[in-house]
């Protein structure tokens, strides 16, 4: 489904990404993993579309598409979603009309019909049984107001309304609790599927008790430098970066 | 050298002062006769003072040499006449109201509608108030408004001819808005109108009144419009002011109350239309415990400029004024706010609030933004602020990793900043209405989905 070759982005003019290569196949829950600085969010943020990164080299396809060609809004209608590590509050834009104009566009590039007030509510009431969202939420304004938690479960419930096909989650555990964390981890498993793909980015280990991954890289100094399977996440936790960077400060002198 | 030029540049002022020489015999003859000597003494004030420059402190930001480089004559009012389908655009889908029409400054009353007007209270032409009713006129027109304070007060003034005349009794509560519609209809040469109008709300009563300022056809005209709002004690008055003339016209307005003990006025301003617009508010907290807000939202682009000007007075103790101002501000428009508030030495307890938000759209538009706080109380808080701001990208980046195209991503946000002044309008039709015309007048605001 995606398959990211020699990925290398700058941000004001500094290299973050220096030849990133990952294969992701739809079915597979992948985790990077990294310390501060290592270009994790980079990461994420260039599949999603920010302008303001520039790549300077390599590519990235995705379900035969050249990703990097395609603008922010036509990468969502293909079906990519990254959850915000801080999503962003918009005054005065209520949040229910945000999501149902963001499900219609993405329903009228796919050639779906647009959903009416009543169809989007059927649609999405289960979903927000799931991830805790009451009627006062949706009613505000997209994320004003809201706590550290009701940002991250509103970002998976849009998520899980807009059905995306590949799901990069952005540090998405950073500032909640475990109850929090529970919640926003059983609305990314109810997400797994054979048709999906999900890309979860995290410094710590600890979300990936919840959604337990396929494949787990590691990422320092804008380079995938170990994958592994789940227990490489164990053994970060354990170790920790440090041995790690060490490692693969030898590895770039060699 | 350019103000030396519009200083000594005298066409609008001589072509005024002779326009009023060839009024004057007809005016003394007619029902309003006994004004007089105050249209004269008004035109002599403007005759001294001519128009301001820029070197006048609250006319910084804006010059007039448009205005003051024309030759205006008074529009034409015999002959012309609107029909009601060219007024359907602008009426309020829904609205119940009493709707009194002036075209060319002149009451139009084949297409306006009167009826079944609630006992006591009177809507009616000023000109035929002037010749009926001058002892319920006389102890307010022009004591409110003073002409030696301003050049087109004293303007308008001197040639004082018609506009509304609305009285609501004391105690009575007007179910239906009254909306008066001043219709510009330009001819060949640059006409002007002056309209006045004169509403007094009596004692706990209560009224809606929508002044709406439109152009049919095309051509160079100027609107000076006075309003003196009189407001009894515990009454309560929403005023509405909406200017969407055409690009061909210069606008100024006025609207000048005067509060009673422990009344509440609300008003509302949306500024679209006009090449020139300067909108004048001065609300004077005359009586204890009265309470003031003062929401505007002025959206200009291409070559507009819109100046706001309020001028707060707190008179009385004990009284609260609130004002929020937004402007959008496009192409190589410029826009002004100039927010004073004057406490007086009684009115302790004062509390005043003022802020004003703007966003520009793009690096030719320009906005001028002035608190001026003048307070000789010593128990009072006041607060004012200013934002100038851009389009928020972020917010942008993040509607688009949705799905939404920036196109749209675009117009909803300037929707959603423009939103929350409309919000405060409470006539669901008009603000309705509202809504429709500022999404036609955002870029891509077609792309707004419609039950926004």
């Amino acid at each position: 489904m995606l398959e990211i070759k020699n990925l290398r982005a700058k941000v004001n003019n500094r290299e973050i990404l220096k030849g990133v290569n990952l294969t992701i196949q739809s079915g597979e829950v992948h985790s990077i993993m990294g310390p501060n600085g290592s270009g994790k969010s980079t990461l994420a943020q260039v599949l999603a579309g920010r302008e303001s990164y520039q790549v300077t080299d390599g590519e990235v396809m995705y379900n035969g598409k050249n990703l990097l060609e395609l603008s922010p809004e036509e990468r969502a209608c293909e079906g990519v979603f990254m959850a915000f590590q801080y999503p962003v509050e918009i005054p005065g834009v209520n949040n229910t009309y945000f999501l149902k104009a963001a499900l219609n566009a993405v329903r009228k590039y796919r050639g779906e019909e647009e959903l009416d007030a009543m169809d989007f509510l059927a649609l999405t009431r289960g979903k927000m049984k799931l991830l805790g969202i009451d009627e006062g939420m949706l009613n505000r304004s997209v994320n004003e107001g809201f706590s550290g938690g009701e940002k991250k479960r509103n970002e998976i419930f849009q998520m899980a309304v807009l059905q995306p096909k590949l799901c990069i989650l952005d540090e998405t555990d950073s500032g909640l609790d475990i109850d929090a964390l529970r919640i926003v981890a059983n609305g990314v498993n109810a997400l797994r599927g054979p048709d999906r793909a999900i890309l979860v980015v995290t410094h710590y280990q600890r979300l990936l008790n919840y959604i337990v991954p396929d494949f787990v890289h590691v990422l320092v100094d804008g380079r995938i430098v170990r994958s592994g399977g789940k227990e490489l996440a164990l053994e970060l936790e354990a170790q920790g970066y440090v041995g790690i960077e060490a490692e693969a400060g030898q590895l770039a002198k060699a | 050298m350019a103000e030396n030029a519009q200083r000594n540049d005298t066409r609008a002022l001589e072509s005024f002062l002779e326009s009023f020489e060839g009024l004057e015999a007809d005016r003394s003859k007619s029902g309003g006769a006994w004004l007089q000597p105050v249209r004269r003494a008004a035109i002599a004030r403007l005759a001294d003072v001519g128009f301001p420059t820029t070197h006048d402190e609250d006319w910084r930001f804006t010059s007039l040499a448009p205005i003051v480089t024309t030759a205006f004559r008074p529009a034409e009012e015999a002959g012309v006449r609107v029909t009601a389908g060219s007024l359907e655009p602008f009426l309020f889908p829904g609205l119940a109201c009493h709707r009194m029409v002036f075209v060319n400054g002149r009451f139009a009353p084949a297409v306006s509608s009167l009826s079944g007007l609630p006992q006591g209270v009177r809507i009616q032409s000023l000109a035929e108030a002037l010749t009926n009713d001058r002892p319920l006129i006389e102890p307010h027109l022009a004591r409110y408004e003073d002409f030696h304070q301003d050049a087109f007060s004293a303007l308008n003034t001197a040639f004082l001819a018609d506009g509304a005349f609305v009285s609501i009794p004391r105690g009575l509560v007007m179910a239906q808005p009254i909306h008066l519609v001043y219709v510009s209809v330009p001819g060949g040469a640059p006409g002007a109108t002056q309209p006045r109008s004169l509403i007094l709300a009596g004692e706990a009563s209560q009224a809606t009144v929508v002044e709406d300022y439109v152009t049919l056809g095309e051509g160079t005209s100027l609107s000076n419009a006075v309003t003196e709002l009189v407001v009894g004690d515990g009454s309560v008055v929403s005023h509405y002011h909406i200017q969407r003339e055409s690009r061909h016209t210069f606008h100024v307005a006025t609207l000048r109350s005067q509060q009673g003990r422990s009344s509440t006025v609300a008003s509302h301003t949306v500024l679209l239309g006009g090449s020139l617009t300067r909108r004048n508010i001065h609300p004077v907290l005359a009586g204890e415990g009265g309470e003031c807000l003062l929401n505007g939202l002025f959206m200009a682009n291409d070559r507009q400029h819109m100046d706001n000007y309020m001028k707060v007075e707190h008179a009385s103790p004990h009284c609260d004024s609130r004002q929020f101002y937004k402007g959008v501000l496009d192409g190589r428009s410029h826009g002004v706010f100039h927010g004073r508030i004057i406490v007086h030495k009684d009115a302790q307890k004062t509390d005043a609030k003022q802020t004003n938000m703007n966003l520009l759209l793009s690096d030719d538009a320009q906005i001028d933004t002035k608190p001026q706080l003048e307070i000789y109380a010593d128990d009072v808080k006041c607060t004012h602020g200013a934002t100038i701001g851009q389009i928020d990208e972020d917010a942008i980046f993040y509607l688009r990793s949705r799905g939404i195209g920036e196109a749209s991503a675009r117009a909803l946000l300037l929707y959603a900043f423009a939103g929350d002044m409309l919000q405060r309008m409470k006539i669901e039709p008009v603000r309705a209405h509202l809504e429709r015309l500022v999404a036609q007048w955002l870029p891509q605001g077609n792309l707004l989905e419609g039950d926004r």
